[in-house]
């Protein structure tokens, strides 16, 4: 699989939102069938869905590895997948979760606080010479806090890959009033 | 059915579950972890096949679904029975054939252990079969069992394999047989679409109608959706040349005036050309393989495409269709014949195709199928073996062939004139595919004679099977071409390698073929020159009792034309060299 480039923004990708029933080996399935084919996913969260029996696979795909419909199509011929949504990024609620530990000696503590106020992160702990934190938000705020983040010397860092739902319907049609209208970024 | 509950062991519910899915045979092998569900066979009314190798159940399973349309069963224990499984099932998976494999497993409490005979079956059945399942419990069993025979047969036909640990066979369980909505409520993400569309219907029907250059593109999926009388109707309501694919020979009679047989790399001059020189595709069941299409760039480069498939991953996969109809071919192909006839009958005129037809016909005058007559004294011509015995089998007879020249050659010049009269391994090309598929189509048919064609390498991979067809009375005829080479690599190497022969000979004389036949309880006739074959013919064709196997001594330097070399576009289609001068007419 190609590295997700995490400052790319431009990159081509999909989102998948795809319901699968909660049964043994599914993950490894849909693993296995990308694998196959050749289709390079970036990031990938699971997690059982509003009904317990289904889980919510939400993937983010590369486009430039196969054309979205062929990877929608060959997904829905596994027999454990329900419903598979493409979310269209602009139309759609994106979230992502960072944590991170950071060397920090007491001089640096102050700049780094800092950072989390602007950012609205958390400080989750403190050491004598290390700092972990924790980011919620829009993935494309994760890149602009890890970039920035980059300048310490980060000690780990673990981002959970995106979630996402769709817009609810009164947003998505203002939005295809105004196409020119900027997606919320929090 | 009663309603008092009924206990019985996994083992019990397996089996009768299969009786309820109206199973009357089994090809399989016993071993450690199946060894449950071999009990209860003793009482069952389902027959069982003892192979040889579990390579031969997987594919007497699948020459059993080819000819019958019903789903074949394989059954075999863990571990290395389950390996030997998987080339069957991905020949199944890839030429989209009904089968149902049952493998034994481990205790459930040992899964993971690496126990004796321990594989991960699932993980690695799971990209060539359509679905597979671990059943972890007993109660499990009976709808296990339907959702994988509703699976294996519905949409795109496909295997589904079922791994039952050893203590899921032995426990005790309350039968239950689930109805077609527990079945469906329990498998919501599968729903095949059968209907096509109507306005695509109504589209395809008005690009048909207008084009001036239209082609029928037949393939597999057409004989799956039992569609040859339809298809028949299409073809002469709108008076278009059908080909046929190696996976849908016969489905279309080669006798009919609008067939023109097999296109692609080794198809005849005028299907594969048509399909180059056309303005319309009309794809029915078929998936643009690579075998069919040659260089894509360059394959019918003017051609609007129609697409029929009930698997809509087809549609656009290897090429953009024009119109993308996504069905059951046979109930697409109804409403399409439907919608022709409305359009005609609302005043809409078909194009002149008249033209095309004489273009088409010309190429069938100038470049039928040739080879040159054997030397005095040289050894025999395949084709000429492969025409003899068609001139004596009937058009019921059911041809079963092996992978490689041989294969290519008996697609060509036999001429099939009825559905389900071939069976064959084309997407994955399976060496050895013949004699147990032809063990399987006898099985399954009995009353029908199979003869396998199979080459000298093919035979000696599963020629053992020969014992199973002997012991189990299944008898089949095998015309085995003996040309002492893997021919069809040696023909790479004669073309595109300098004919530099690498690790391609055989051996002319090890093993004895008849010898060997012998042994195996088989006739083994030996033919060396073309005044011995029709009498060998008519002798195997006499002998009903037991397996007859015909060893033909064929020439080795014997190529298959028409090729198109891999890489290249198929107007570069190499044709056989006595019609060579006749090049420039291919334009």
């Amino acid at each position: 699989m190609t590295a997700f480039n995490p400052h790319g923004k431009s990159l081509n990708h999909g989102i998948l939102s795809v319901l699968v029933q909660n049964r043994p080996g599914v993950l490894a399935r849909v693993a296995s069938l990308f694998a196959r084919r050749g289709y390079n996913i970036f990031s990938l969260a699971v997690a059982p869905a509003e009904d317990e029996s289904q889980s919510r696979i939400t993937m983010v795909v590369d486009l430039e590895s196969a054309p979205l419909d062929q990877m929608v199509k060959q997904l829905f011929k596994l027999v454990d997948v329900v419903k598979i949504s493409e979310l269209d990024p602009r139309r759609s609620i994106e979230r992502e979760l960072l944590l991170a530990t950071v060397e920090a000696d007491t001089d640096q503590r102050s700049e780094i606080v800092e950072l989390v106020k602007i950012f609205e992160a958390k400080i989750l702990a403190v050491g004598s010479d290390a700092v972990t934190m924790s980011l919620e938000g829009h993935p494309d705020k994760l890149d602009d806090f890890e970039e920035l983040l980059d300048s310490y010397a980060i000690v780990e860092l673990q981002r959970t890959g995106r979630v996402a739902l769709p817009k609810l319907d009164r947003a998505t049609r203002l939005r295809a009033a105004n196409p020119n209208q900027k997606g919320q970024v929090s | 059915m009663s309603t008092t509950s009924t206990r019985m062991t996994g083992a019990q519910a397996l089996i009768k579950a299969l009786e309820m899915e109206q199973v009357d045979t089994i090809f399989g092998l016993p071993g450690g972890c199946i060894l449950p569900a071999y009990d209860p066979l003793l009482e069952s009314t389902i027959r069982h096949v003892l192979v040889r190798h579990e390579q031969g159940a997987g594919h007497m399973a699948e020459g059993y679904a080819h000819v019958t349309g019903r789903p074949g069963v394989a059954m075999v224990t863990s571990g290395p029975a389950a390996t030997n499984l998987v080339t069957p099932l991905m020949d199944a998976y890839m030429d989209s054939i009904p089968m149902v494999g049952i493998t034994g497993q481990v205790g459930t409490s040992a899964i993971g252990s690496d126990a004796f005979q321990e594989c991960d079956t699932v993980g690695i059945t799971r990209s060539c079969t359509k679905h597979n399942e671990l059943v972890m419990t007993a109660d499990d069993l009976p709808l296990a069992v339907r959702q994988a025979f509703h699976l294996a047969t519905t949409g795109r036909p496909g295997p589904v394999l079922l791994d039952i640990p050893k203590d899921v066979l032995q426990n005790e369980m309350t039968w239950h047989w689930p109805t077609d909505d527990e079945v469906t409520d329990s498998l919501p993400g599968y729903r095949p679409t059968m209907k096509g569309h109507p306005l695509m219907i109504k589209e395809a029907a008005r690009v048909i109608l207008a084009a001036k250059r239209p082609v029928l593109y037949v393939g597999g999926g057409m004989l799956k959706a039992r569609a040859a009388e339809i298809l028949r109707e299409l073809a002469e309501l709108t008076g278009i040349n059908v080909v046929t694919t190696l996976m849908a020979r016969g489905v279309f009679p080669d006798d009919h005036d609008l067939c023109l047989g097999m296109p692609g790399m080794h198809g005849t001059i005028a299907a594969t050309t048509a399909m180059q020189r056309a303005d319309l595709l009309i794809a029915l069941g078929a998936r643009f393989d690579d075998r069919i299409t040659g260089r894509l760039d360059g394959f019918a480069p003017e051609a609007k495409i129609i697409h029929v498939d009930i698997d809509p991953a087809e549609q656009g996969k290897v090429r953009r269709p024009d119109v993308s109809i996504v069905g059951d071919c046979r109930l697409v192909t109804e409403e399409l014949v439907q919608a022709i006839r409305d359009l005609t009958a609302s005043g809409v005129a078909q194009a002149d195709i008249a033209e095309w037809k004489s273009r088409i016909s010309g190429w069938q005058e100038i470049f039928p199928l040739t080879y040159d007559d054997a030397a005095p004294g040289a050894a025999l011509k395949p084709q000429y073996c492969l025409e003899e015995l068609r001139a004596a089998s009937t058009d019921d007879t059911i041809l079963v062939s092996g992978v490689g020249q041989h294969q290519m050659w008996a697609s060509l010049h036999w001429k099939f004139n009825k559905p389900y009269s071939w069976v064959n391994s084309g997407g994955l090309g399976t060496m050895g595919f013949s004699i147990p598929a032809a063990i399987g189509a006898k099985a399954g048919r009995p009353d029908a004679t199979v003869w396998a064609v199979d080459g000298d390498g093919c035979f000696q991979m599963t020629a053992q099977e020969l014992v199973t067809a002997t012991v189990e009375r299944i008898p089949i005829k095998v015309a085995l071409l003996n040309n002492s080479y893997l021919g069809m690599v040696r023909q790479w190497q004669e073309m595109f390698y300098d004919e530099r022969y690498s690790e391609v000979y055989l051996s002319t004389d090890t093993p004895d073929y008849v010898k060997w036949a012998e042994s195996m309880g088989c006739v083994g006739i030996r033919v060396e020159s073309p005044e011995e074959v029709g009498p060998a013919i008519e002798k195997a064709n006499s002998i009903n009792d037991r397996s007859v196997v015909v060893e033909f001594r064929t020439d080795a330097d014997e190529k298959v034309f028409p090729m198109v070399p891999a890489g290249v576009s198929n107007d570069e289609v190499l044709v056989h060299p006595s019609q060579e001068q006749y090049r420039a007419q291919l334009g």
